[in-house]
C-alpha cells in the first residue's frame, strides 16, 4: 500500500514537472522602460520613451500571433542607487525581461551590471557613456542610439576642422560629463587642437553664470558644452547673454536633442552645430512615424533621438524573439540572436548590432536653421553632413572589449 | 589656480545677482512665516508660476515684460489668497507641520499639472529690449538685464522692509501676530490682513519668477530647484527675520559664486554646510532671536 502510495506520488510528480516544463515554451515577454520622468531628461527620454516601446509592441504585430508583450515604466529620478532598486525589483518580481532606454549614464551603467547578472537583455538608447560597449562591455547589452565616442567624432571633428582649435569645457560632473569630455579631448588633440582647461557644474544648475565668465577668461575659441538636457538650454541661453558668442568664441552642444532646440528657440540656437543620430524630418519613413508618435504626445512634441531608438531596439527585439519562436527568457541568448540578424526599421535603415553590443548606424551632423528658414512647426535642422556607420563608432581595434576579441 | 583679482571681482558679483533671487525669496518665505506662522512649501511652485504667467502673458495677450512685471505678482498673489483663504486658513494653531505638508503637496500638484502639459525642457521668454546687451566694467561683461536684477530686487526687498517695521500698517501686522485677540478688539479685521500678507509674500515669489524668466528657461520645475537654497537661506538669517533673509540671501549668493570659482564641485552644497554650521554654532540664526 505504502509502496504504491509512493509510486503514484512519484507519477504524479513527473506529470506535474513535465507540465510545468511545457508551460516554460511560453511567449510571454515583459518590457520595463526606466528613464528620467520628471526632472531635465523628462522630455528627452520620459513618457515618450515609453510611447516609443509601445508602439514597437503594436507595430510588431506579435500579439496577434499568440504573444503577450507587457510595457511598464518607472522614473529612476537621475540617481543610480534608485535606478538599480527598481531593476532589481523588476527582475525579482515582476519578471521583468527587457529593460530599456535608461538614460543618465551613472543610471546607465549600474544598470548594465545589475542586468548582466539576472541575465536580462539591456536596450540602451538614452545613456551616451561609450563605456557600455567598450570597458563595461556586456553580453546582455545592446547600445542603440549614440554614444560618447559619435559625438566628438562628429561635432569635435568638424569643429577643429573648421579652425575651432583651442577648447574650454563646460561639463556635467558625473558618468556621463567625464566621458564625453575625454572622449572629445581625445579628438580635439588627434587633428592638431589644444585644450585649454574645463569646469564642472554640478547635475541639473540652474545658474552658469561663473563658470561662463570662467570659460570667458579662457579666451578659447571653442566652448564645449559636456552636458545635457536642461543644463545644455541653460548654458546657451545665459552664454547669450554673457555676450561669448558676439565676443568671439563658438558654443559646441556636444549633445543636443530635438526638445532642446524646441525649447530653447530658433532665435537662441540658430547656427549651432551637433550630431544626431535621427531627426523626424530625415525622409518619408521618420516623417511617417514621427506623425503618428507626436498625435499621441500629451505635449505633440516629435520624437527625440533617444525615443526613436527605444522604438527600433524593442521592435528588433521583438523580431528576435519571433525568430526565437518562444521562451525568451535567457538574456544572453536573445541578445545573441539579436546580434546575429541584421536590423531593419523605418527610424534607423538597416544596421547590424556589433559583437560588443554597439548598434551600427549612420551619425548626422546637423545645423540649427535661422528662423527665416523654418517653414512649418518643427522644422530645426538642416543636414551637414553624413558620417558612414563604419566610422561613426569606436573602431574594434581601439575597443578594449573581450566581446570583439572572438 | 592662481587668485586672479579680475576674476574674483567678476564671481562676486554674479555671486550679488544670484543672491538678488535668494533674497526676493527668502523673504516672501520670512515675512509668511514672521505673520502667519506658516513654513511656505509651495513658494517654488509659485515662483514658478510667476514666470509662466509672464510666459502666457506675452504669448497670448501680448503683453510685454514690463506689464508682467506689475501683472504676474498680482494674479499669483491673488491666486495664493485663494489658497489660504480655502486651505490654509484652517491649519490656524496647530502645528507647523501641517501647514508645512499641506504646502509641500499642493507644490507637488502644481508642479505636476505644470509639468503634464508643458514638458521638462521649459519655454523660451526673450530678454525685454530695452535691457539686453551688456557693459564691459574691464574685469567682466556685465549683462545690463543683470545689472537691473540687483537693482530692482534690492528696490522691493528694502520697500518690503521699510513696510512692515516702520509703517503703521506693518506695525498692526506684528501687532497681530503677537496677539490676534487683541488687535481685533480694536475693531482691525485680523484675518483680512493675514491674506492679505499670504498675497504679498507669494505676490514677492511671483516678482522672483518674472525676473528669473528672460534668464532661465520657463520650466515647471524651476522652484523645485531653488527652494531647497531657500530654505536653507532662511533658517541661516533667522526665520522670520526680515532684514535676516534679505542679508542672508545676498551674503549666500556671494558664498555660492566663491565656491564656483575656487571649488565648483561642491557650489551645490556649499550652502547647506554653512546652514549646519549656523545651526551648530547659533541655532535660532544669524539675526534670529531665540525661540
Amino acid at each position: 500500500m505504502t509502496r504504491s502510495l509512493a509510486m503514484l506520488t512519484l507519477t504524479s510528480a513527473l506529470v506535474a514537472a513535465a507540465g510545468a516544463f511545457a508551460q516554460t515554451t511560453d511567449k510571454n515577454a515583459k518590457i520595463g522602460v526606466l528613464n528620467d520622468q520628471s526632472s531635465l531628461y523628462a522630455d528627452v527620454s520620459g513618457a515618450g520613451s515609453t510611447l516609443a516601446a509601445q508602439m514597437a509592441v503594436e507595430d510588431s504585430g506579435l500579439t496577434g500571433k499568440g504573444w503577450k508583450i507587457d510595457v511598464i515604466s518607472a522614473d529612476h529620478q537621475n540617481k543610480p542607487d534608485v535606478g538599480t532598486n527598481i531593476a532589481r525589483q523588476w527582475f525579482d518580481v515582476e519578471k521583468v525581461d527587457v529593460i530599456a532606454d535608461v538614460p543618465t549614464s551613472s543610471v546607465g551603467l549600474a544598470i548594465n551590471n545589475v542586468v548582466k547578472e539576472k541575465n536580462g537583455v539591456y536596450l540602451n538608447s538614452g545613456a551616451a557613456a561609450s563605456d557600455l560597449t567598450t570597458t563595461q562591455c556586456s553580453p546582455n547589452t545592446v547600445h542603440w542610439t549614440y554614444d560618447t565616442y559619435l559625438l566628438a567624432n562628429g561635432t569635435g571633428k568638424a569643429l577643429v576642422k573648421a579652425g575651432g582649435d583651442t577648447w574650454y569645457f563646460l561639463t556635467a560632473d558625473y558618468a556621463f560629463g567625464h566621458a564625453l569630455e575625454r572622449d572629445t579631448s581625445a579628438v580635439v588633440t588627434a587633428n592638431g587642437g589644444k585644450i585649454l582647461g574645463g569646469v564642472r557644474h554640478p547635475l541639473n544648475t540652474s545658474d552658469f553664470s561663473s563658470f561662463l565668465l570662467q570659460a570667458q577668461a579662457s579666451k578659447a575659441k571653442i566652448v564645449g558644452l559636456a552636458n545635457a538636457g536642461g543644463d545644455t538650454t541653460n548654458s546657451i541661453k545665459q552664454a547669450a547673454e554673457f555676450g561669448i558668442v558676439t565676443g568671439g568664441q563658438k558654443l559646441a552642444g556636444l549633445l543636443m536633442f530635438i526638445s532642446d532646440i524646441h525649447a530653447l528657440g530658433l532665435n537662441t540656437a540658430q547656427g549651432m552645430n551637433f550630431t544626431e543620430t535621427f531627426y523626424w524630418d530625415l525622409n518619408d519613413q521618420t516623417r511617417a512615424f514621427s506623425k503618428r508618435f507626436s498625435e499621441r504626445m500629451r505635449n505633440k512634441a516629435m520624437p527625440t533621438m533617444v525615443q526613436a531608438g527605444v522604438y527600433a531596439a524593442t521592435l528588433h527585439y521583438l523580431k528576435t524573439l519571433e525568430a526565437l519562436g518562444g521562451n525568451p527568457h535567457d538574456g544572453v541568448k536573445v541578445v545573441a540572436k539579436m546580434k546575429e540578424m541584421p536590423t531593419d526599421d523605418p527610424l534607423f535603415g538597416k544596421g547590424t548590432i556589433r559583437a560588443d553590443g554597439r548598434k551600427l548606424h549612420p551619425g548626422y551632423l546637423f545645423e540649427v536653421k535661422k528662423p527665416s528658414e523654418s517653414k512649418y512647426p518643427w522644422d530645426y535642422y538642416k543636414l551637414v553632413a553624413t558620417i558612414p556607420a563604419d566610422e561613426a563608432f569606436t573602431p574594434v581595434d581601439k575597443s578594449p572589449c573581450p566581446l570583439l576579441k572572438k | 589656480m592662481g587668485i586672479n583679482t579680475q576674476a574674483l571681482m567678476a564671481q562676486l558679483l554674479v555671486g550679488l545677482i544670484n543672491g538678488s533671487f535668494y533674497a526676493l525669496l527668502s523673504l516672501g518665505l520670512a515675512v509668511i512665516f514672521g505673520m502667519l506662522n506658516i513654513i511656505n512649501f509651495a513658494h517654488g511652485a509659485l515662483y514658478m508660476m510667476g514666470a509662466f504667467v509672464a510666459y502666457f502673458l506675452l504669448s497670448i495677450f501680448g503683453l510685454n515684460y514690463w506689464f508682467a512685471l506689475v501683472l504676474a505678482p498680482i494674479i499669483v498673489g491673488a491666486f495664493g489668497m485663494i489658497l489660504e483663504r480655502t486651505m490654509l486658513q484652517r491649519l490656524a494653531g496647530l502645528d507647523h507641520l501641517y501647514g508645512l505638508l499641506l504646502t509641500f503637496g499642493l507644490a507637488l500638484i502644481i508642479q505636476g499639472v505644470f509639468q503634464n502639459f508643458f514638458g521638462s525642457s521649459g519655454l523660451p521668454y526673450a530678454i525685454p529690449t530695452a535691457l539686453q546687451g551688456g557693459t564691459n566694467l574691464g574685469f567682466m561683461f556685465l549683462p545690463t538685464y543683470r545689472a537691473w536684477v540687483v537693482v530692482f530686487s534690492l528696490t522691493v526687498c528694502l520697500l518690503t522692509w521699510f513696510l512692515i517695521e516702520k509703517t503703521r500698517l506693518g506695525a498692526y501686522l506684528r501687532a497681530a501676530t503677537e496677539n490676534p485677540t487683541l488687535v481685533r478688539a480694536f475693531g482691525v479685521n485680523v484675518p483680512r490682513m493675514i491674506t492679505l500678507t499670504y498675497g504679498l509674500g507669494v505676490g514677492l515669489a511671483a516678482l522672483a519668477g518674472v525676473l528669473s524668466a528672460p534668464i532661465n528657461q520657463v520650466r515647471p520645475l524651476m522652484g523645485a530647484d531653488l527652494i531647497i537654497v531657500v530654505f536653507a537661506v532662511v533658517v541661516i538669517g533667522g526665520m522670520g527675520s526680515i532684514m535676516g533673509s534679505i542679508v542672508t540671501g545676498f551674503m549666500l549668493g556671494v558664498l555660492e559664486g566663491l565656491t564656483k570659482y575656487f571649488y565648483p564641485e561642491a557650489s551645490n552644497t556649499v550652502v547647506f554646510v554653512f546652514m549646519v554650521l549656523v545651526l551648530l554654532l547659533k541655532p535660532s540664526g544669524l539675526t534670529g532671536r531665540a525661540a
